[in-house]
This record gives structure tokens, C-alpha cells and sequence, in this order.
């Protein structure tokens, strides 16, 4: 039971670092409103940022901010590279962040709507109304090639339905390609 | 002698067909330019036939294409053989393509003269080929190169034949060849073409030796062995003369050479006869000679006819060399050109009758022999060839091929080819004895009414070869000498 | 003086397009900003050749970044390996410049064309900098960056579609770097370093702990996620089929190319074959995840009926064939592996470039509106047709070389059944090309259909140099092979 909790509180950030990057996935898989997405994606690298900060805490450590210069005393600092990565990470999360949220701007200005299904929606009507008028087009064309083509003979080899004497009487009048 | 030459031969009829192109503005030119390059050409292959019959094997290595792998061109007997039959027939072929296509008015008259020579090139290029990359190079260039002569008319009808065509031939090539070319590789550690094969003590199991035969013998769809046959008569949509050249002589015989180029160069005649690793595919290729003479016997359409009847002769030549005696071997090759001749002949028959009377049926043909003589006796004396009757040159590869059988000790096999020769006599001499001896249908003309006489003169030269070598077959034994009896 | 500029080639790659990026938005014409975008383009692929040349004599540079020694400061590495990828992003990147100029004009607005340029050249800038850097944190920050700027071009596509897509990508996009961001914490926590080749040094003493198994896993879901590795494909067919003509041929020839690579460039130098493929059982798992990409990915293809899509899940596919050569952990392998890696950039390159031509015409991509298109755009056919069949792998193209060094390396241990899977995924690219072939060649153009002209000529040129250089390393792929021989040695040798 002491082993139990020792694992728990002892590993107590790495706790709140799944809980949070969990929350935050289960909101961009889940959600349909894209902002709302985006903000669960900001929870899932904050989570990260998280990991990444307690990481570099040493226990009983203090900032890591030289007063008397180097060496001069005997003070325990937190490790201030992880710190310093996770600025570098943050500065990518925002632009991250600035971009989802101005391409989000545009898909409203587009569609009238940040819902995922709306606007899927609205481009399947697109496509449908596209591929309608793909297909008129096409019929009519179809049609046109089917009168062209009424009379092309197909011949692969196989034997040929009618009798000879009207292949001949067939042959007279259109030339059947060799 | 300058090796670079098997390289400049290989590349130019692909040269010239610029040339092709540039005067597509006038079809007299243009027409000059492809004969001109025709016989250019062959003169250029048939001057090595003296210092390949003395020993030569000349070989250039233009390109590393894969470390240690180059395009490499070596000149060796069977393949002397196969470039001076593909060369010489396409003269011929040119000539009468000219007229046909005139004649029947076709269109893209220009990228069918150009494709003819990138076909040709490519012909050559695998019958030089020094390894098996460059085989496969060229045998691809081959099958892309003929798509758009097969697909010419450009319709519904053709598009179906090209798709069946290059559906075939590319799967067999890649799915069945590529990793067998590998698997060589890994195995042997070469793929260059040595007299005497790779494999000698390479540790391949007889089963393993048999699996890579069957996945190479049908990894050369050309070769057109059942079940991956069908590609040839969907190919019969192609005008005539592309069906004369390449359905009877370059494409399909690239085909069977490569088969035989394989069984002596790469397995060895004596491995595989040590081994038994061919077997298999010599009933395979029994079964295709009797099967595909059946269906040939179904079909009205004269050059469905003709395709089965090809599919059929090929695997002669595969049989030639599955059952792994040399004398298969100079059977299988002399009926390279013994067949070309006469199924050629056959082919520049089916173009002149439907450019005269646009008839294609056997069933339309009777009677029409009085009004096209020329036509139908060159058809005659081509049917006797590949039936194998004197005085034609059939009879000879028909002949090392039979003591070939007999000397493997497959008497089975002299079975087949007897039954096969009778089949012929049914589905190839009922033409010329409707055309002769029916009453004439009312419509058939009685007047003389042959094609133009840029189909009918290539067509004699062709017929007539036949019958010359029957009376002096000394050239093609000379050449083949390291498989000839002593 | 010469000196000088040599030593400091590696950081130029990357500094050069991001100070050049800057210098685009401030010129703000769209000419100026273009011809910006062309000189820095040309002089990174001149760059990325030099070292190239300097790498294969002199073998591998090591630049400290600001003077900071490694492990402390970033070190660029360069090494057989990495050269060839940035000779093949530079290189792409540099047509790509000649080619943006017409496709830009005609699909985004003049007066956001600066921006458009700008974009380009950081992710050129971001690409390049995965390649050549040495550090791990530095690979993420500089996969972000190209990410970025790719989701910002995606967003700038012609159909109001793009932007979903972009917004898609960019979940996805996030999630895979942050996946990766995860696992270099992992590595960082119990080696105590972000130097790759210093990692590699002192991960084996803590090799066998719960969290550098789980590093590992995050980083190859993260990279798995940015190359699009079934399953975890479906942001890549939207994001390639809606982006604007440069930027799909642009992001498509290299952006998954190079994500490949990060993951190799962790696998092999960062966790060692024997740990990654002995120890653990990824090679397997990769494996067969490459079989379902080639299989479904050709599979989806044949039945596309818009050219850019069918192309995109095209490139599914043939991820599974790189990460298949470097799933075998072998020499050959890896060989298979760079070798595709180049030859696929040329290809799709090409392949989209060309259909960037169709699109620049009509409008539209749809295989029924390019119907009959090969009589009257006969160039850009052509160079459809023979890219096309150098991704079936028809021989003397460069897509037969990859297919015959992946065959080799499957074959030889014995792994016949991924030959098989090979060949059948080459077979349905047969279909799919041959659909787009016979819409080009054997459809006439319908009534109501306009008939348009060739494309522009320098998008020609463009496209005609990737066709050719794919023809060029068909007949004579030694130099190619042999670099990739070099960088599988490389990566093998453990040496960075």
C-alpha cells in the first residue's frame, strides 16, 4: 500500500502530465468544433511543457540564477536546460496555435461554420452537385459517342453470330477494319 | 571488326526514327528514310555473320547501370540469327507497309513508321543483349514500344486488345522475369550470358532450378505459353503489318529467343538435361503446341487464325529447347527463321486480301483464288512450310527438332509434333483449297484483283524464301554450328 | 577566404533560405520576392552539392553552431547519408523554384504571392535543417518549422477545401511532432544529452528501461505520423490533392522523404540496429504495416477519379517500399531504402508537376476532364507517361532501380513473400497509370470541354528535368546506388 503511494505522489507530476495530455487528446479526437480542437491540442503540448519543466526539477533545488558567479557557492539549482527547451517548445506551440486559429478564421469566412460536420457537409454537396454536372455532361457525351459507335464492329477473334452471306451483305456497305 | 558497332546497330533504327519523324511531312521521304534504314541495317547485322560463324564473340559494355552490372552487348550465334531475321524481315515488312497503309488509308501514318523503328531497335537490342539487364531492358522497350502500334486505331476495339496486351506482357515481365533475374543474381552471383550457364555449381536444388525455369519461361510472356497466350490475338487489332512483323517475327520470336538464350546461356543445355529442371515446361509447351492448333481450328476470323496458329509454332521452339539436347536447340533455332518466313508470308496474305477485297473471314474466301493468285499460291507454299512438307524449309527445323526429341529420349514428343503437323494440314490448307477449288460466292470477283504491288511483291520475296531454304539450308547450320551434329 | 566559406557551408544551407524568407515579405513584389526564391533555392542545391562532393572525399563533417562545442552546443553532422537527402531536397526544391513562377501566377492571388515564396523557403529551410543537424531537440524544432510553413501552403490552395485540409493536417501534423518532442524527453531524461551521436554513446548502459523503450515508441509513432505510414495516413491524400500545384510536387518529392529519414537518423545512429531491430521487435511490426501501405495505398489509387488524389495515395504506397528496405535492417536495406527515397522524390516530382501542368490549364484534375489531353498537351503527357512507368517500374527508369535493389534485399534472406507484395503493389500501379494513360490517349474530348494548349515552358523544362534525371539515373544508377551503399554503411557503421 506504501509502495503504492510512494509510486503515486513520488511520481505525483507525471500523473498530472497524462491526466492533462489525455484530457487534451480526447478532446481533439472527440470534439467537432474545430476551436475547441485546437484548444485540446494546446492541452496535449501543455501537458508536454509540463513533463518537460518537472523534468529538470531537482528536489530541494532552487532557480538556477548565478548570484556571486560560478562556483562561489554551494547551492543545490534546478537543471535549466529542459527549462530553456520547452521556451523554444512553447514559441511552437503558439505559432502552432496562431496558424490552426487563422486557418479556423478562414474556414468560417468560407463555410459560415467552424463545426467539423458542417463543413464536411457542405463539401460533399460540392462534390455531389460537381459530379452531377460531370455526369449530365457525360451522358450527353456518352450518347453521342454510342451513335458514333452503333456501328463499330468488335471482333477479337471469336466467332462472328452471323452467317457469311451476311458479313458479306454487311461488308459491302462499311469497310470493318483488319 | 569495332565491337561499338553492336552498339551503334542497336541504336540506329531509334536515331533514325527521329529522322522518321522529322520527314513525317512527306510520306515519299519518310518512306525512303525507313527503307533506307531497313537494309542499312540489316547489311550492318549481316556483317558479323562471317567472324561469329569463325569464334567471334565480339562484346561492348556501354554503361554501369547497377555497380558491377552493365548494358552490355555481346554478339553470339542465336542472336546473329534472330537480329538478321527481325532486320531482314522488316525491310520487307517496311515495303509493305507502305502500300497497306496507303492502301487502306490509316491515320498517324508518321507515329507508326516511328514506333516500327523504336520496335525494331528494340528487337535488336535483345537479341545483342550481353546479360540479363539488358534482356530486360530492351524486352520492355519492345512491349511499350508496340503498344501504341497495337492500339493505332485508337478505338474502343483497340484500347480492350491494348489493355489485354500490355496487361499480359507487363505482369509476366515484372511479376515473373524482374525476380527471377534476381534471384539468379543472388544465387549464381551473375547474370552476365556464359556458354555453358550460371548454375553449374552454384548449389541450386533441382526443384529450386525448375521453379526459377517456370517463373522465366513464363516471365517471357512473348513467348506466349499457356495460360498467358492471350495477349497475341488480342494483339490482331493492330493493323496487318504490325501483326506480319511483329505478332509473326520480331515480338513473339524475341519471345523463343529468349527462351532459348536462356536454356543455353544461363541454365546450360547439359544442366538441365543432368537435372530434369525443364520438364515441366515441356509438357506446358506440348499441351500449348496441341491446344492452341484446336482453337486455331475454331476461329472463321483468318487472323485469329494466323495468331493461334503462331502461339502454336512458338512453342515448337520452346519445346526446341525444354527438352535440353542441342539438337532441340538447332531445331528450335532454324524454326525461328523457318516459321518467320512462312507466317510472315501468311500475315502479308490476310493484309493483301483485306486491302483487295476487305474480306477477313475464311468463310468469305472461296473462290476468290482466280482473282488473287499471286496471293493464295504464296499462301499455299507458306501453309506447306509450316506444315512441314517438301520441298519447303519448315521441314528442316521440323526435323532437328524430332531427332532432337529422340535424342533426349522423349518419344512423346515426336507424337506430339506429328499430331500438331496433321492439325496444320486441317486449319491452315483449308484457305488456299476454299480460295481454289469452292464455287465461288456471287459477289466474288472473277478478275484479276490482287493488292498493290507493294503488298504483293514482299510477299513473294517471302514465299520464296521458304522454298530456297529447303534447297540450301547450309547458312542457318553453319551458323548454328555449335549445336549441329559434327 | 575560400576556406572560410567552405568551413561554413553546412550552416549556409540553413541560413541562407531563413534569412531569404524575411527578405520575401519585405520586398513584397511578387517578381522580387520570386526571383529571391530562385537564387536562394539554386545556391542551397549548389551548396548541398558541394558538400556532397566534400563529404564523399573527405568523409564526414562535424560544424559546431556558434563555435559551441559538441555535445554543449548544436552540431550539424553531415555524413554519406544525409548528403544524398539534402542533395535531393535542395535539388527538388530548386526546380521547384522555376517551376512555382507560372503554377504561383496562376493559383494565388498577386498580392499574396510574397507570402507564398517566403513559406516555400522556410520549409525548404526547416527540411534542410532535419537533414544536417546533429542535435535531437533541433530536429524537432526544425520539423515544426518546415511543418508549419507546409500548413500554411496547403491552406493557400486554389478550392476552399484546402483549408480543412490544412486544418487537418496540422492536428496531425502536431500531435506526430509532439509525439516526438515526447520521445526526445525520454532519451534526454536518462541519457542527460540532446547530441544524437552522444545519446548513442550512453544509451546502451540504460538501454534496457521501460522509458527508453518508450521514447522509442514515441518517436516512431511521431515520425510514422509525419511520413504517413498506414494507418496513420489519412491526413496525406486531402493535403496533397487540394495545396496548390508547386506545393504538392514541392512537399510531396520531399517532406515524407525526410521524415523517413529523421526516423532512420534515430533508429540507426540514435538507438543502434541490434537495440531498435534485435532487442525489440520493430522490424516486423514495420513490416507488415509497409505491406498494408503498398497493398491498400495501390489499392485506394486504382479507384481515384481525381488525378492529384490518386497520385497522393500513389505515395502511400510507395512509402511502404521505403520503409520496407529499412525494416530488413540490413545493408541492403537501407541501400533499397535511399535509393527509392531519391528515385520516388523524382518521380512524384515529376508526376505532380505534370498534373500541376494539366491543372494549370483546365482548372480541374478529374481523370474525365483530362480526357484526351494527349493531343493537345502532348509534352506534359509524355512526361506523365514516363514517370508513370517508371513507378510501375519498367526497366531503364529509376523506379526499376529501387525495385530491383528492394527485390535483392527481400530475396536474400529469404522473404519471398514481401517480393510478392512488391511486385503485386507494382502491378496494380500498372492499373491505376494505365487509367490515367487511357483518359490521356483514348478519350476524345467531349462537347462542353475546352481544348487547351501546351503549358507554359518553363513548367516544361521543370518537369522535363525530373523526367530525365529519373531516365538519366535508369540507364546509369551506379553513382546513386553507390551513394546509397555509402550511406547504409554509414548507418550501420554506428558512426554519425
Amino acid at each position: 500500500m506504501a509502495e503504492i503511494a510512494d509510486n503515486f505522489f513520488g511520481l505525483f507530476n507525471y500523473w498530472v502530465v497524462i491526466v492533462l495530455m489525455m484530457i487534451g487528446f480526447y478532446t481533439v479526437i472527440s470534439h467537432d468544433n474545430l476551436v475547441k480542437k485546437l484548444i485540446g491540442l494546446n492541452l496535449f503540448q501543455t501537458a508536454v511543457f509540463v513533463f518537460y519543466i518537472s523534468m529538470g526539477k531537482i528536489a530541494g533545488s532552487t532557480a538556477p540564477i548565478l548570484m556571486h558567479g560560478p562556483g562561489s557557492e554551494d547551492v543545490l539549482y534546478a537543471h535549466p536546460l529542459p527549462h530553456v527547451l520547452i521556451l523554444t517548445a512553447i514559441v511552437v506551440g503558439v505559432s502552432t496555435t496562431a496558424l490552426g486559429l487563422a486557418l479556423v478564421v478562414r474556414i468560417n469566412e468560407a463555410y459560415g461554420s467552424i463545426e467539423e460536420d458542417d463543413v464536411l457537409a457542405a463539401d460533399f454537396e460540392t462534390q455531389e452537385a460537381e459530379s452531377e454536372t460531370e455526369a449530365q455532361r457525360k451522358a450527353r457525351a456518352d450518347a453521342r459517342h454510342a451513335e458514333a459507335e452503333a456501328d463499330e464492329e468488335y471482333d477479337d477473334g471469336s466467332e462472328d453470330p452471323r452467317s457469311p452471306e451476311q458479313r458479306a451483305a454487311d461488308n459491302e456497305d462499311k469497310e470493318p477494319r483488319s | 571488326m569495332n565491337e561499338i558497332w553492336l552498339a551503334l546497330l542497336v541504336g540506329f533504327p531509334a536515331v533514325m526514327s527521329l529522322a522518321v519523324a522529322a520527314s513525317g511531312r512527306w510520306p515519299n521521304l519518310r518512306e525512303t528514310v525507313s527503307i533506307a534504314t531497313s537494309i542499312a541495317l540489316f547489311a550492318g547485322v549481316a556483317s558479323f555473320i562471317g567472324p561469329v560463324t569463325a569464334g567471334a564473340r565480339p562484346s561492348v559494355t556501354l554503361l554501369e547501370v547497377l555497380p558491377g552490372i552493365g548494358l552490355t552487348f555481346t554478339l553470339e550465334p542465336l542472336g546473329l540469327l534472330f537480329a538478321l531475321v527481325a532486320s531482314g524481315l522488316w525491310s520487307l515488312t517496311t515495303l509493305y507497309a507502305a502500300g497497306y497503309m496507303r492502301g487502306n488509308e490509316e491515320h498517324a501514318q508518321t507515329r507508326f513508321f516511328v514506333c516500327f523503328a523504336l520496335a525494331i531497335s528494340a528487337a535488336i537490342g535483345i537479341a545483342f543483349a550481353g546479360n540479363l539487364l539488358t534482356l530486360f531492358i530492351f524486352y520492355e522497350m519492345l512491349t511499350l514500344s508496340t503498344y501504341p502500334l497495337v492500339t493505332h486505331h485508337g478505338d474502343t476495339e483497340s484500347r480492350n486488345g491494348g489493355r489485354v496486351y500490355l496487361g499480359i506482357l507487363l505482369t509476366t515481365s515484372i511479376g515473373f522475369f524482374l525476380p527471377a533475374i534476381i534471384i539468379t543474381y543472388l544465387v549464381s552471383g551473375s547474370i552476365t550470358f556464359t556458354a555453358g550457364g550460371l548454375f553449374g555449381n552454384a548449389g541450386l536444388s533441382v526443384l529450386g532450378a525448375g521453379a526459377l525455369y517456370v517463373l522465366f519461361l513464363y516471365g517471357t510472356g512473348k513467348a506466349a505459353l499457356m495460360p498467358f497466350h492471350r495477349w497475341l490475338p488480342a494483339a490482331m487489332v493492330a493493323p496487318t503489318p504490325v501483326s506480319a512483323l511483329l505478332h509473326a517475327v520480331a515480338v513473339v520470336k524475341a519471345g523463343v529467343f529468349i527462351v532459348l538464350k536462356l536454356t543455353v546461356y544461363v541454365f546450360g543445355v547439359d544442366y538441365l538435361a543432368e537435372t530434369g529442371a525443364s520438364q515441366l515446361m515441356m509438357w506446358v509447351a506440348a499441351v500449348t503446341v496441341l491446344g492452341a492448333s484446336l482453337i486455331a481450328m475454331t476461329r472463321d476470323n483468318l487472323k485469329a487464325r494466323l495468331a493461334y496458329s503462331t502461339v502454336s509454332q512458338l512453342s515448337y521452339i520452346v519445346l526446341g529447347a525444354t527438352m535440353a539436347s542441342s539438337l532441340g536447340i538447332l531445331g528450335g533455332g532454324m524454326h525461328i527463321a523457318m516459321h518467320a518466313f512462312a507466317k510472315i508470308t501468311l500475315f502479308f496474305c490476310a493484309g493483301a486480301i483485306y486491302t483487295a477485297t476487305h474480306r477477313k473471314y475464311v468463310s468469305e474466301l472461296d473462290g476468290l483464288g482466280y482473282a488473287m493468285p499471286i496471293t493464295f499460291s504464296a499462301f499455299f507454299i507458306a501453309s506447306l512450310s509450316l506444315v512441314g512438307i517438301p520441298p519447303m524449309g519448315g521441314i528442316w527445323s521440323k526435323w532437328y527438332l524430332m531427332e532432337g526429341a529422340a535424342d533426349a529420349g522423349q518419344s512423346a514428343l515426336i507424337v506430339v509434333l506429328a499430331i500438331s503437323s496433321l492439325l496444320n494440314i486441317v486449319y491452315l490448307l483449308e484457305i488456299p483449297t476454299r480460295a481454289f477449288f469452292h464455287n465461288p460466292r456471287p459477289d466474288t470477283p472473277r478478275r484479276w484483283q490482287e493488292a498493290p504491288w507493294a503488298c504483293v511483291i514482299p510477299l513473294s520475296i517471302t514465299a520464296a524464301g521458304s522454298i530456297v531454304w529447303f534447297l540450301y539450308p547450309l547458312p542457318f547450320l553453319q551458323l548454328l554450328a555449335p549445336w549441329a551434329p559434327q | 577566404m575560400i576556406e572560410q566559406f567552405f568551413a561554413q557551408m553546412p550552416a549556409l544551407v540553413i541560413v541562407l533560405p531563413l534569412l531569404a524568407a524575411p527578405m520575401c515579405v519585405l520586398l513584397h513584389r511578387a517578381a522580387l520576392a520570386w526571383f529571391v526564391y530562385l537564387i536562394t533555392a539554386w545556391a542551397c542545391f549548389g551548396l548541398a552539392f558541394l558538400l556532397f562532393v566534400q563529404v564523399k572525399i573527405g568523409g564526414p563533417i562535424s560544424y559546431a553552431m556558434g563555435g559551441w562545442p559538441p555535445p554543449f552546443g548544436i552540431e550539424l553532422v553531415l555524413d554519406s547519408f544525409n548528403t544524398v537527402v539534402l542533395l535531393l531536397v535542395t535539388g527538388i526544391g530548386a526546380i521547384c523554384s522555376l517551376y512555382a513562377k507560372a503554377s504561383v501566377a496562376a493559383e494565388i492571388a498577386r498580392e499574396r504571392a510574397y507570402l507564398f515564396y517566403a513559406a516555400m523557403l522556410l520549409c525548404l529551410c526547416g527540411l534542410a535543417g532535419i537533414t544536417v543537424t546533429g542535435d535531437a531537440f533541433n530536429l524537432f524544432v526544425f520539423l515544426e518549422i518546415s511543418s508549419l510553413s507546409s500548413y500554411g501552403l496547403i491552406a493557400m490552395g486554389a478550392k476552399r477545401r484546402a483549408l480543412l485540409s490544412a486544418f487537418q493536417y496540422l492536428i496531425m501534423g502536431t500531435i506526430g511532432g509532439t509525439f516526438m518532442l515526447i520521445g526526445i524527453g525520454f532519451l534526454y531524461m536518462m541519457t542527460g544529452s540532446l547530441n544524437m551521436a552522444d545519446i548513442a554513446e550512453r544509451l546502451p548502459a540504460v538501454a534496457d528501461t521501460r522509458t527508453v523503450e518508450a521514447g522509442l515508441a514515441f518517436i516512431v509513432v511521431g515520425a510514422s505520423l509525419k511520413f504517413a505510414l498506414f494507418p496513420l495516413h489519412v491526413w496525406l491524400p486531402n493535403a496533397y490533392t487540394y495545396a496548390p500545384s508547386s506545393v504538392s510536387a514541392f512537399i510531396a518529392a520531399t517532406a515524407t522523404k525526410v521524415a523517413v529519414y529523421a526516423l532512420m537518423r534515430f533508429l540507426f545512429t540514435v538507438f543502434g540496429a541490434a537495440y531498435a531491430f534485435d532487442e525489440l521487435p520493430l522490424g516486423e511490426v514495420l513490416m507488415v504495416l509497409a505491406v498494408v501501405a503498398m497493398l491498400s495505398g495501390s489499392m485506394a489509387a486504382i479507384f481515384q477519379t481525381d488525378l492529384k488524389r490518386l497520385l497522393a495515395w500513389s505515395s502511400i504506397a510507395q512509402i511502404g517500399y521505403i520503409v520496407m528496405g529499412f525494416a530488413l535492417a540490413s545493408s541492403a536495406g537501407i541501400t533499397a531504402s535511399v535509393t527509392h527515397m531519391v528515385n520516388h522524390g523524382i518521380i512524384k516530382g515529376a508526376l505532380f508537376m505534370a498534373a500541376g501542368a494539366l491543372f494549370w490549364r483546365l482548372r480541374t484534375i478529374s481523370l474525365n476532364d483530362i480526357a484526351g489531353l494527349g493531343k493537345h498537351m502532348p509534352w506534359t503527357s509524355a512526361a506523365f507517361v514516363l514517370a508513370g512507368l517508371s513507378l510501375i517500374g519498367v526497366p531503364a527508369t529509376g523506379g526499376f532501380i529501387s525495385k530491383w535493389v528492394l527485390l535483392e534485399a527481400v530475396i536474400e534472406p529469404g522473404h519471398y513473400w514481401l517480393a510478392v507484395a512488391i511486385l503485386v503493389s507494382s502491378l496494380m500501379a500498372l492499373i491505376y497509370i494505365g487509367r490515367v494513360v487511357e483518359s490521356l490517349y483514348f478519350r476524345e474530348r467531349t462537347e462542353g470541354q475546352a481544348v487547351p494548349g501546351e503549358a507554359p515552358p518553363i513548367m516544361l523544362v521543370a518537369t522535363w528535368t525530373l523526367v530525365l534525371a529519373n531516365i538519366a539515373i535508369g540507364v546509369h544508377a551506379t553513382p546513386l546506388v553507390g551513394a546509397a551503399e555509402r550511406a547504409a554503411t554509414a548507418l550501420l557503421g554506428g558512426g554519425a
